[in-house]
């Protein structure tokens, strides 16, 4: 499918900026696909796919005055859309430990290992400053079945003393 | 026996309240066995309810012997005019629905439901369901009250609910 595009807007967050946004959008006669949009720490950042029949110097035109006056960086990438193309993932993986440098490309890398792809992640820092607590939450599917990754999951645990956790899903269909 | 057209949302008869169903006969018997052939015909369906087909009766069919991965179960339940007289704990888990293709979320359902009904002979029955059996039970018994698991939700940030929390007594 051709005229997609994946939008990135990344800036300090403020009231406003996801209306301000997707309404020139909407004005400039885009379409939305899937986004996602959130605070990371104090900052706000939007990766959506949008289609704009205008072609990609268009969009850059229509959302620059809004990217400038909101202070957020702009970038736009032609894609292919893939759109009602959902893997669905096969289990659900949440790890936590005493914050340190490391975790995410520790755990992630020995569940790539193990065969795990990941669909979706999201990770945050909570505690306090002085004790920081990492928190990472995956979905993805599990390409050799769960007991690699079970196994993978303990000897973090083991060798890291990070708390891992896995939770099969499958999806029931009614 | 026939397989009937699934409606798919945006269709507004699957946000309405279905009717109880007052006579049990060989019609409604009929529909059931409809329904039934319905539900195996979607790819995976474990359960389906009558407004999915447009028929606005209380009468539901939740089958999970036929799921992907063995869970427990009771087999072929007919739920007529169903009640849920019995919730316990609360799980998160990944619902997709034969009228709402190409999309699945997670949901928090009750971990283990008591659910009363008739059956297609008109005789009373109830089960006690535990995990996915107990999740596609309240999935489908929503459609009878036009409600979608897309009404359900719950945000992928902030969901770091354990998908089981039930324990049964004795378990550690």
């Amino acid at each position: 499918m051709k005229d997609w595009f994946m939008v990135t807007l990344v800036g300090r967050d403020r009231p406003g900026i996801v209306a301000r946004v997707t309404g020139a959008l909407f004005e400039g006669g885009c379409m939305l696909g899937e986004t996602t949009m959130m605070r990371l720490g104090g900052n706000f950042s939007i990766m959506m796919m949008v289609r704009c029949g205008a072609g990609r110097r268009a969009l850059e035109t229509m959302l620059r005055p809004e990217a400038e006056s909101l202070d957020l960086r702009l970038h736009v990438d032609a894609i292919d859309a893939r759109l009602h193309d959902h893997p669905q993932p096969d289990a659900r993986i949440t790890v936590y430990g005493a914050d340190r440098p490391g975790i995410v490309a520790q755990v992630t890398g020995a569940l790539a290992e193990a065969g795990f792809n990941i669909l979706d992640l999201e990770s945050d820092v909570g505690g306090t400053p002085e004790a920081p607590i990492y928190v990472l939450h995956m979905e993805g599917q599990a390409k050799e079945g769960l007991e690699p990754l079970r196994s993978a999951l303990e000897t973090l645990r083991r060798e890291t003393g990070v708390e891992a956790s896995l939770s099969p899903v499958e999806a029931m269909i009614g | 026996m026939a397989v009937l057209p699934i409606l798919t949302y945006p269709d507004p008869r699957l946000k309405q309240e279905s009717e109880p169903v007052s006579e049990i006969d060989d019609a409604l018997r009929a529909f059931v066995r409809d329904l039934e052939e319905t539900m195996h015909a979607g790819p995976g369906g474990v359960g389906i309810a009558a407004p999915q087909v447009g028929r606005l009766l209380r009468v539901a069919i939740v089958d999970c012997s036929r799921s992907r991965k063995p869970v427990s179960n009771h087999g072929r339940m007919v739920l007529i005019n169903p009640e849920i007289t019995r919730w316990e704990g609360v799980a998160v888990g990944r619902e997709g629905c034969l009228s709402v293709p190409d999309y699945t979320g997670n949901v928090i359902r009750a971990e283990a439901v008591r659910v009363e009904a008739l059956n297609e002979h008109g005789e009373p029955v109830a089960y006690d369901c535990e995990g996915f059996e107990a999740r596609a039970v309240q999935h489908e018994l929503d459609h009878l009250d036009g409600l979608l698991f897309l009404d359900r939700l719950v945000s992928r940030r902030h969901d770091l609910f354990r998908r089981k929390v039930h324990k049964k007594p004795g378990e550690r």
